[in-house]
């Protein structure tokens, strides 16, 4: 099972495969997926989606070649896109580690004339891309802050931040924004670092520290898990919820189970990759249009949509 | 005690040494004091046990840190270590499958035996190999964090059985007498620690061999032996913080254990241990373990410090502490 959005973008390119059938069976095209090791959750998701959809679109595109490359550090990045490149690509998937670093190696490769796709994060000069894939931070935060307005409409919350990055400053700026004018309010914040260890240690501090917290929210499923335990630990009944973020299997699972605490989730999807090589490989294949920026939405994941956020075989 | 010993100028080597042990605990006293007045709260008898419980794993990782470093070593892999030996053994629990007392005992010894193997492994290099420490274990600690990320496939090595994990949580959260069996843990190891430290022949060739390794080889004090034994130490330790850490989320992920190390050797230090070597204060580095969560703990119950200033405001603390340390036995 795949994210809507890439089935939509399989489809529409398998139908325009069928239509232009006879041409599409001469045509050898290859497609190089530069991306981050396994370091942690989140990119344990993105190489485990971009291998499977590797194996898909090779099988619905005749004469398709995807080569996935895994790299530890943005260093390392830069020498696997040099590989990737001697093995003649005509199109290049890269999610790169840090703008900075990678933005000139990308550019080399874009002067041979490569189809170049950015995704997640983007490189220092926009016009290198192609087509440019991202998750929306900002949104992130205001459907979060969104679920707390309609949800609990009164009372006090507590924050976990991030690693301070732009990503984690878009996300809390909007999460604050959207509760503006409303009765919630964010009584203290902190870095947990999207560290199940140090968030347990937040939230103990926390329940020393506030007599009554309504609702937490955890802004990532890792961090969200050791908050979990804190509270049980604890014993407290004054918390209604927690909400995570990012859609990690087991937190997704809770959600589709019905549990109380974790009654939704916000999602970023490390499927995001299996977007991208998706219309890279439509750009191929279909006369469809497929240059321009493809932002996907933060979208509340709740009991009802659980099931189309869930994959069991993912590491994440 | 001291007093006595103070007005007695004969003893009065004696009595430097002792202040010097002791200005861990007035470093202590004196952030537990600023503590309650930043926040009431903190001088509650939960917030207290729960703070020195999260000191358990680096307290634990510190004593073995302690012999690694008064015998002039660094063990820079400790956290790496933590990790791997943490991913193993739930992998092991997970797939021997039972939820019963025998399954978690096997569970255990694979992470004391594993730890022990790395520890093993960092000693012979250090020895055999006749590398820096400081290198060998840089080596190994990418190795080993770079084993537990791939055992985990970069996501999450989670405890499956659910009754087992159950049986085991106490481990971390459940109390005898009032006191969390965290904290039991790390007294018992400090406890034997001090005794080997202080009490054995080997603890003090150890020192001997952090204080100057040529004359204690000229004393003929077995410095292959002594120096193995001190990572084969270092990994036992990280292998029971691994024990009380595992039941508290019942899970490994690559993020396990990061910058430990770090932890560990500041607790050491602060703890009184000389970094180059030849001085090893067991019960210093407990409380160095305990005042680097305390000040972490200080840090969330303030109101006035902004969330972006917390490592300023804590990096500024542990210097005054040691500052503060420094001029107690240097006033004398």
């Amino acid at each position: 099972m795949k994210a809507t959005v890439l089935k939509i973008a399989v489809a529409a390119g398998l139908m325009a495969g069928v239509a232009t059938g006879a041409m599409a069976q001469q045509k050898n095209v290859t497609i190089g997926v530069s991306i981050p090791a396994a370091t942690h959750g989140w990119t344990g998701g993105v190489v485990y989606h971009a291998q499977e959809t590797a194996k898909q679109l090779e099988k619905g595109y005749p004469g398709l070649k995807v080569i996935v490359k895994t790299s530890p550090d943005g260093a390392s990045q830069a020498n696997a896109l040099d590989d990737l490149t001697s093995q003649k690509v005509d199109a290049l998937v890269v999610l790169p580690f840090n703008s900075d670093e990678l933005t000139n190696p990308v550019r080399e490769i874009k002067k041979r004339g490569t189809l170049i796709t950015v995704v997640d994060r983007g490189l220092k000069d926009p016009s290198i891309q192609d087509i440019y894939v991202a998750g929306n931070n900002p949104e992130f935060g205001r459907v979060a802050g969104k679920y707390f307005v309609d949800n609990l409409k009164q009372g006090n919350v507590v924050v976990f931040r991030g690693i301070p990055t732009v990503i984690d400053e878009e996300r809390v700026t909007n999460f604050e924004k959207a509760l503006e004018g409303s009765g919630v309010k964010v009584i203290d914040k902190q870095y947990a670092n999207w560290n199940r260890d140090d968030a347990f240690k937040v939230m103990q501090d926390f329940l020393s520290k506030h007599p009554k917290i309504d609702a937490v929210w955890a802004s990532d499923d890792d961090m969200a898990l050791g908050i979990m335990e804190a509270i049980r630990q604890a014993k407290r009944e004054d918390i209604k919820f927690v909400l995570g973020g990012a859609g990690m299997k087991d937190m997704v699972k809770k959600v589709m189970d019905g549990d109380k605490m974790i009654p939704a989730d916000v999602s970023y999807p490390p499927s995001m990759i299996a977007t991208a090589m998706g219309v890279t490989a439509a750009h191929f294949y279909t006369n469809a249009p497929m240059r321009g920026t493809y932002v996907l939405n933060a979208q509340l994941i709740t009991k009802d949509n659980a099931k189309e956020h869930y994959f069991p075989n993912s590491p994440f | 005690m001291t007093e006595t010993v103070l007005r007695s100028s004969a003893e009065k080597r004696r009595f430097t040494i002792d202040m010097r042990a002791l200005s861990p605990f007035i470093a202590l006293v004196a952030l537990i004091i600023a503590g309650a007045l930043i926040n009431p709260d903190f001088l509650t008898a939960s917030n207290l046990l729960n703070v020195v419980t999260r000191s358990a794993f680096i307290a634990i990782i510190a004593v073995g840190a302690t012999f690694v470093i008064a015998g002039g070593g660094l063990d820079l892999s400790v956290g790496s270590m933590a990790a791997l030996t943490a991913g193993v053994m739930i992998l092991t629990l997970n797939n021997l499958g039972g939820g019963d007392v025998g399954t978690l005992a096997l569970g255990m010894l694979a992470a004391i035996a594993l730890s022990a193997a790395c520890g093993l492994a960092n000693g012979l290099i250090v020895t055999f190999g006749r590398i820096e420490p400081f290198i060998v274990t840089l080596g190994t600690m990418g190795i080993y964090r770079s084993l537990v990320i791939w055992l985990a496939a970069g996501g999450t090595i989670t405890m499956r059985n659910f009754e087992l994990r159950e049986l085991y949580r106490p481990v971390y959260f459940d109390s005898i007498l009032g006191v969390p069996i965290p904290i039991i843990a790390f007294l018992v190891v400090a406890a034997i620690g001090a005794l080997i430290l202080y009490r054995t022949s080997f603890g003090r060739h150890v020192v001997a061999l952090g204080s100057n390794e040529d004359v204690a080889r000229y004393s003929g004090v077995p410095i292959w032996r002594v120096r193995t034994l001190t990572y084969i130490i270092q990994g036992i330790c990280v292998g029971i913080a691994v024990l009380v850490y595992v039941p508290r989320l019942g899970s490994a992920t690559p993020t396990t254990g990061l910058l430990w190390e770090l932890q560990a050797i500041t607790a050491v230090v602060i703890g009184g241990t000389a970094l180059k070597g030849g001085i090893g204060r067991i019960w210093g580095t407990v409380v160095g373990a305990v005042i680097l969560e305390l000040v972490a703990n200080i840090m969330v119950l303030s109101n006035f410090v902004s969330e972006f200033l917390v490592g300023a405001v804590q990096g500024a603390i542990i210097i005054i502490a040691m500052l503060v340390q420094r001029s107690v036995h240097r006033g004398r």
